[in-house]
C-alpha cells in the first residue's frame, strides 16, 4: 500500500476557497429572505422583567420579534437559544426580523427591555468565597451528572493559603493513583507553584452566521460548523424537529478551532424566526458579536506541586485546578489538563482535584487542545525551573519523564495505543541542534538577549465505532461518502483516500460526497478533538474492505471459484491464477445492482447507525455499496504528542522579542498528508505563540464589561509576529491500532509551541518564571526592569 | 455597547474645498468631514457617534498631494499614509515622519488612511469606544480610572477626569518636526502649531483636537528647520502590525560633532496629547550624545508620571525609549 497515503494532493475544496467561489453560510440567498439581528444583554447578569416591542413592530419593514418564550428552553446548565436571564454582556435576549439589517437594528433601539440587574462575577475565586456572587440563579458550578450546583468554600479555606497561593477548598472532581506521600518524600526537589492561564476567544474568520427556511415540513439550515453528521441531532433538537426533518448544509467552515465542533443553540434562531414569519431568514453575526457568542477557552487558576528525583524523574504530582467556566456547561478542560500531565510526565504518583466555577463571561467551549494546552503553557516552564535547580539539561529532563507504549493515562491509568514523544524530542533536538543553540542562551547583543526553549503537549486523538460508506457506481467511479465535516484542515480528504487506497482506485476516479445531510452521508464523529485522522481512516477502511469482499464475491459468482481466488488492482477484480478473467469495477457495480441484497445496499449490517442506514438505503440499487461499522480493535487512549523548539532574541528595554527559529515535531503515527501536516505544525505554532504572548481576554471586574470585542483588541499573531521560516518534522512511526498507522495531531501542535516560547522567554530573562499566560509586553518590561507586575498572582481576565 | 450595524445618513461628495466648507458650515454639528473613513466608519457602525451627514473629502483635489514649498513641504490632509511613507523628499529630509507613518496599522489601512484623518482620530480608550457615557462622551464619570479599571493603555501624564491617550503614530513626529496645521472654514484660514493642535482634557474634554464644527484640516506644513536632522522614531506595541502604541518616541536633533545642539523630543501614548519633553530638551542641549546623557534624559522624561492600576510599565518603557532616542539616533 501507499500509492496515495503519505503523499501530497490537492483537496477538492481548495479551488473554491482560493477563487472565492466556495459558499459559506452567509453567502446563500432565498426568495423573500429576511434579515435578523439580536438584542444583546448590556449587563453581565440580569433578569428580564418585561419586554415592550410595540414601537419597534410599527417601524415599516420590521416583520417579527422572537423572544426566549417562543423557542425551546435548554435545561440548565446548557447554553440557551435566547434567554430571559442573560448571564454575560452580549448574550442574546431576543431577535428581530426585518427586510434589512439596518431596519432590524433600528427596531432593536426601540424595544424596551426592563432588566433587573443581578449579582455577577468575572473571577471564579470571588464566587467561591463565602457569600460570593453566583453567576446565575441556582448555582455557581457544574458537576458531572449532577448539573448546576452551588459550592462555597469556607473562610478558613481562603485563610489557609499563603499570600498569592491558590486556596484549595472542596473540589467537585478528584482522582489519584500511586503513593503520593512517598513520592514527595522520595523527591530531591519539590516545587509548589500557583499559576493562571487566560481563556482566549477562538477568532474564527467566519463568524457563526446562519440561514434557514422551511419547505414541506423540512427545515433547510445553512450553518457554520466544523462537523456534519454528528451535528445533525443537536441542531434538530434546538430547532425542535426530528433529525430526518433537518437538511443541514455545512460544506465550508471558515474556522472553528473547537467553537463550532457541533451544532450550537443560536444556529437555530433563523430556523425559529423562519417558522414564525413563513419566510427564509438570514442571521449574520458580526465580528463583535462573535466575541460574545463564539465562546472562549476556559481559564485556569491552578496550583501544582511536583516532586523530582535528582535525575529529573518526576515522582509525584499534586494538581488543583479552578476552571473559569463561563455561565453554562463549559468544557472538560480541567480534567483533560490532568490527563495530559499524567501522560506527558508519567509521574509515579499523581492526584488531581478540580472544580469548575461559573462566571459572567462568554460561554466557554473547546478550543484546540482544551485543557492540555493551557497546562502545557503552565507546567512546561516549571519543568525548566526544576532543570535549572537540579542542573539538568532541559531536553534530558523531558526525555526521562516521556511516555512510551507501555505508559498509562489518567486517573484510571488506562492503556494507550502508542507514544513516541521521546523520539520526537530526540529528532527535534538533533534537527534544531539543541546543544549549540543552548550554548547561545543568555548571549547579549546590546539591549537584546538570546533565549531558547523546548515545549511538549498532548491530546487524546482518536475514536472508534463509527460507520463508513462507499459506493462503486456503474460509471466506474468510487464515491466516498464522508460525514465528518470540514473545519479547514483537509483531513476529510486525506482520510477519504484510505478508501481509494484499499480499493486501489486512481484518486482522479474518486468523488468525495460531503457537506450536506441530504447527500446520504454516514454517521461519523465530528471534526474535533484531533480525532479525524484516526477515526475516519478506520471507517473508510472498514467500508472499503466491505466493498473489496463484495467485489470478490461477485467475481466468484460470475467467473467461478471462491472469493479467495480473486484479488483487486487497476479498478478490476481478477482471478489470481488468470488475471485475464476479471470484472471492471463498473461491471461489478452493475452486477451488484442486479444481484441486490447486501451487494447493492438493499440489505444492511445490523450494527450500523440509523443515519448510515437511512443514507445507505437511499443509495441502495445505485451501485456496489460498501458499508460497515468500524469494529476494529481499539484498547486504549490514542495519544497525539508533539515537541516544539524555539529560539528568540528579547529586547530588555522594550519587552519585545523576535522569534528567530521554530521547529515542531509531531508524533502522529504514519503521516497521511505531508503538506497538511506541515500546515498544522506551523499554524498550530502561530496560534500557540498567540496564546503564550499576544492574545488578550480582558474584563472590567467592576462592570463586567469586555474590553476585547475586535480582532485588533484580541491580537492574534500577525505574520509580522511570526518567523517566516518555520520547520517541521514527524516521528512517522505507525500506531498499531490504526489500519494505516495514523493518529490525529492538530491540537498539541499549539501547546508545544506555546510552551517552548514561554520557556524561551523565561530563559532569556535568566530564569524568571511568570506562572501565567499570556506573558504580554508589559509583563516582560516589568520583569526586565525588576518591577512588580500590575496584576495580583491569582487575578484573571487581566490580559 | 457596540451595534456593528451602520445607520442611514446623508453622504455629500463635494468636488471642491469651497463646496466642502460651505457644507461643513451649513451642517455644523451634524456634519462629519470624512477622510479615509477607517476611524469614522467604525464609530458610525458602532452607533457610538450619530451624524446627519458625512462630507466625503476624497474628491477634492486641493486636499491631495505632497508639495515642496519655499520653507519645507506641505502635505495635503488627504494624502494617504502610503504616499507619505514612500515620498522621496520625506524619506530624505523628514525621515522621522516616514518612519512614524510606516508604523501605522497595516499596509491596507495605510493605503486608505490619510494623514489628516490619522491626526484627527478619536482616542482608543476602550471604555469610551464601548459607548459608555464617560466624561469625554458628555457624562460625569471616567470608567477607565476606577480601583478595578483595566487601563494598561492609558495615560501616565496629564490626566484630568479623562485618562485616555493619543493614538496617532505620526502625531509625535509632526510635533517633533514643529509642523503646522492649516485649518479652514467658510470664513477663512487659521494655522496652528502641531503642538497646539491636540486638545488636553483640562481644556475641552470632549475633543481630541482644536477643530471646531465647520472647520476642516486642509494641510500639514513641515518647515525646513529640521530638514535632514538626526532623527529617531520607535513605537512599542504588542504586535508588529495593526496595533496601537504602548509608548512611542519621536526625536529630531542637530549635532555638532557629538554634541547635541538642538533637539525636539516627543512621546506618544503617554498623555492625551503628544507629550513634548521640553525638560529633556533643555537638559540635553549642549550635552554629548552618549549613554550618560541618554540615561539622564530617560530619567528626566518620566519625572512626574502618575500611574494607574495596570500601566506602571509605561514608566520604564518611556524611560528606555527616550534613552534610545538619544543614544541610538
Amino acid at each position: 500500500m501507499a500509492d496515495l497515503l503519505g503523499k501530497n494532493f490537492v483537496p477538492p475544496d481548495v479551488i473554491g476557497k482560493v477563487t472565492g467561489r466556495a459558499k459559506y453560510a452567509e453567502d446563500f440567498r432565498a426568495d423573500g429572505m429576511l434579515f435578523c439581528r439580536l438584542l444583546l444583554s448590556p449587563m453581565p447578569h440580569g433578569r428580564v422583567r418585561s419586554i415592550d416591542s410595540s414601537e419597534a413592530l410599527r417601524i415599516p419593514g420590521v416583520v417579527a420579534v422572537l423572544t426566549a418564550d417562543e423557542v425551546p428552553s435548554i435545561p440548565a446548565p446548557g447554553n440557551p437559544i435566547l434567554t430571559n436571564e442573560p448571564c454575560y454582556v452580549g448574550e442574546p435576549i431576543l431577535a428581530v426580523a426585518a427586510i434589512s439589517e439596518t431596519i432590524a437594528q433600528d427596531a432593536i433601539a426601540r424595544i424596551k427591555v426592563d432588566l433587573e440587574p443581578l449579582p455577577f462575577t468575572v473571577d471564579p475565586l470571588e464566587s467561591l468565597r463565602p457569600g460570593g456572587p453566583n453567576a446565575r440563579i441556582g448555582g455557581n458550578t457544574v458537576i458531572r451528572r449532577e448539573g448546576l450546583q452551588e459550592v462555597k468554600w469556607t473562610a478558613e479555606d481562603f485563610a489557609a493559603a499563603e499570600d498569592g497561593a491558590l486556596p484549595m477548598g472542596k473540589p467537585t472532581t478528584e482522582w489519584s493513583y500511586g503513593d503520593l506521600e512517598s513520592g514527595f518524600a522520595d523527591a530531591t526537589l519539590v516545587l509548589d507553584e500557583t499559576f493562571v492561564t487566560a481563556g482566549h476567544s477562538h477568532h474564527s474568520m467566519e463568524p457563526r452566521s446562519a440561514m434557514a427556511y422551511w419547505q414541506n415540513g423540512k427545515c433547510y439550515l445553512h450553518g457554520s460548523c466544523q462537523s456534519q453528521s454528528s451535528a445533525v441531532p443537536g441542531v434538530a433538537r434546538y430547532v425542535g424537529i426530528e433529525p430526518e426533518n433537518l437538511v443541514f448544509v455545512a460544506e465550508n467552515c471558515g474556522g472553528g478551532f473547537g467553537s463550532k465542533g457541533g451544532g450550537y443553540p443560536i444556529m437555530s434562531i433563523p430556523a425559529h424566526m423562519a417558522k414564525k414569519t413563513g419566510r427564509p431568514v438570514m442571521m449574520r453575526i458580526s465580528r463583535a458579536e462573535e466575541y460574545f457568542l463564539g465562546s472562549a477557552r476556559p481559564g485556569f487558576q491552578g496550583r501544582i506541586k511536583i516532586g523530582f528525583r535528582a535525575d529529573g524523574r518526576i515522582t509525584a504530582v499534586d494538581l488543583y485546578i479552578v476552571q473559569e467556566n463561563g455561565p453554562y456547561s463549559g468544557f472538560s478542560d480541567f480534567t483533560s489538563a490532568a490527563g495530559a500531565v499524567s501522560i506527558v510526565y508519567t509521574p509515579l504518583a499523581m492526584r488531581f482535584r478540580g472544580i469548575r466555577v461559573l462566571t459572567n463571561t462568554p460561554p466557554r467551549g473547546a478550543q484546540r487542545g482544551p485543557g492540555q494546552n493551557q497546562i502545557a503553557a503552565a507546567v512546561e516552564p516549571l519543568i525548566d525551573k526544576a532543570a535549572r535547580q537540579l542542573d539538568l539539561d532541559r531536553v534530558a529532563i523531558r526525555r526521562i519523564n516521556a511516555p512510551d507504549n507501555d505508559s498509562r493515562y489518567g486517573g484510571n491509568q488506562g492503556p494507550i495505543t502508542s507514544a513516541y514523544l521521546r523520539d520526537a524530542l530526540d529528532l527535534g533536538a538533533k534537527r534544531f541542534d539543541w546543544e549549540s543553540r543552548k550554548a547561545q542562551s543568555g548571549r547579549r547583543r546590546g539591549s537584546k538577549v538570546m533565549g531558547v526553549g523546548v515545549g511538549q503537549a498532548f491530546h487524546s486523538a482518536g475514536s472508534s465505532g463509527f460507520d463508513g460508506l462507499v459506493r462503486l457506481a456503474p460509471d466506474g467511479k468510487l464515491y466516498i461518502h464522508t460525514g465528518v465535516g470540514n473545519l479547514g484542515t483537509y483531513s476529510y480528504g486525506s482520510t477519504s483516500r484510505v478508501a481509494a487506497e484499499v480499493l486501489k482506485c486512481r484518486w482522479e476516479n474518486c468523488v468525495i460526497v460531503r457537506g450536506d445531510s441530504s447527500r446520504h452521508l454516514p454517521w461519523n464523529l465530528g471534526q474535533f478533538g484531533s480525532n479525524t485522522s484516526f477515526t475516519m481512516t478506520r471507517t473508510n477502511y472498514a467500508a472499503a474492505m466491505d466493498a473489496v469482499r463484495k467485489l470478490k464475491e461477485i467475481a466468484a459468482r460470475d467467473l467461478g471459484g471462491s472469493p479467495d481466488d480473486y484479488d483487486i488492482a487497476n479498478e478490476r477484480v481478477f482471478a489470481r491464477s488468470n488475471p485475464s478473467r476479471y470484472l471492471t469495477y463498473a461491471a461489478a457495480a452493475r452486477r451488484a445492482i442486479q444481484l441486490g441484497g447486501r451487494f447493492s445496499g438493499r440489505e444492511l449490517p445490523d450494527d450500523i447507525n440509523g443515519m448510515t442506514r437511512a443514507s445507505a438505503t437511499a443509495l441502495a440499487g445505485t451501485g456496489l455499496i460498501g458499508v460497515a461499522k468500524d469494529n476494529l480493535e481499539r484498547t486504549g487512549t490514542v495519544p497525539a504528542l508533539a515537541a516544539g523548539f524555539v529560539q528568540i532574541e528579547l529586547d530588555l528595554e522594550t519587552g519585545k522579542f523576535e522569534i528567530l527559529d521554530y521547529l515542531g515535531v509531531a508524533d502522529c503515527g504514519t503521516v497521511l498528508h505531508p503538506q497538511s501536516l506541515a500546515n498544522q505544525v506551523k499554524g498550530g505554532a502561530v496560534m500557540g505563540f498567540g496564546m503564550a504572548t499576544l492574545e488578550r481576554h480582558i474584563y472590567d471586574p467592576h462592570y463586567g464589561l469586555p474590553e476585547v470585542i475586535g480582532l485588533h483588541q484580541a491580537k492574534p499573531p500577525s505574520y509580522m509576529d511570526t518567523p517566516l521560516n518555520m520547520q517541521w518534522d514527524a516521528v512517522n512511526k505507525a500506531d498499531p491500532q490504526n489500519p494505516v498507522g495514523a493518529k490525529g495531531i492538530g491540537e498539541p501542535l499549539l501547546g508545544c509551541a506555546a510552551a517552548a516560547l514561554l520557556c524561551a522567554i523565561s530563559d532569556a530573562l535568566g530564569g524568571h518564571y511568570f506562572n501565567r499566560t499570556p506573558v504580554v509586553t508589559d509583563m516582560i518590561i516589568n520583569a526586565a526592569s525588576a518591577k512588580t507586575q500590575s496584576h495580583k498572582p491569582l487575578q484573571v481576565n487581566t490580559a | 455597547m457596540l451595534k456593528d450595524m451602520m445607520p442611514h445618513f446623508e453622504l455629500f461628495q463635494p468636488a471642491s474645498l469651497d463646496d466642502a466648507l460651505d457644507l461643513a458650515d451649513r451642517l455644523g454639528d451634524g456634519g462629519w468631514p470624512l477622510a479615509g473613513g477607517l476611524d469614522s466608519l467604525n464609530s458610525f457602525k458602532d452607533r457610538s457617534k450619530r451624524i446627519e451627514a458625512a462630507i466625503d473629502l476624497a474628491g477634492i483635489a486641493e486636499l491631495q498631494g505632497i508639495r515642496e514649498t519655499d520653507d519645507g513641504i506641505e502635505i495635503g490632509a488627504m494624502a494617504t499614509l502610503t504616499e507619505i511613507e514612500r515620498h522621496p523628499l520625506i524619506q530624505e529630509r523628514y525621515g522621522v515622519l516616514a518612519d512614524a507613518v510606516r508604523q501605522v496599522a497595516t499596509p491596507q489601512i495605510r493605503n486608505a488612511g490619510t494623514l489628516g484623518g490619522n491626526v484627527c482620530q478619536d482616542t482608543r480608550c476602550w471604555y469610551y469606544r464601548y459607548g459608555l457615557a464617560c466624561y469625554r462622551a458628555g457624562g460625569n464619570v471616567c470608567y477607565a480610572d476606577t480601583p478595578g479599571a483595566m487601563n494598561r493603555e492609558h495615560c501616565i501624564f496629564g490626566a484630568d477626569r479623562c485618562v485616555a491617550v493619543t493614538p496617532s503614530d505620526p502625531a509625535p513626529a509632526l510635533v517633533a518636526l514643529d509642523a503646522e496645521m492649516v485649518i479652514r472654514n467658510a470664513r477663512g484660514e487659521r494655522v496652528v502649531k502641531a503642538e497646539d493642535f491636540f486638545m488636553e482634557p483640562s481644556i475641552d474634554i470632549t475633543q481630541m483636537t482644536v477643530l471646531e464644527p465647520g472647520e476642516i484640516l486642509t494641510a500639514i506644513r513641515i518647515p525646513a528647520t529640521w530638514a535632514g536632522a538626526t532623527f529617531y522614531f520607535e513605537k512599542v506595541a504588542d504586535r508588529n502590525t495593526w496595533d496601537f502604541a504602548l509608548v512611542s518616541v519621536a526625536a529630531a536633533m542637530t549635532l555638532s560633532g557629538n554634541t547635541i545642539d538642538d533637539i525636539r523630543i516627543v512621546c506618544g501614548a503617554v498623555q492625551c496629547i503628544p507629550r513634548r519633553l521640553t525638560d529633556v530638551e533643555r537638559a540635553v542641549r549642549g550635552s554629548p550624545k552618549n549613554e550618560q546623557t541618554a540615561e539622564r534624559a530617560g530619567a528626566l522624561a518620566v519625572r512626574g508620571a502618575k500611574t494607574l492600576n495596570y500601566n506602571h510599565f509605561k514608566i520604564p518603557l518611556m524611560e528606555n525609549l527616550v534613552k534610545r532616542a538619544i543614544r541610538d539616533a
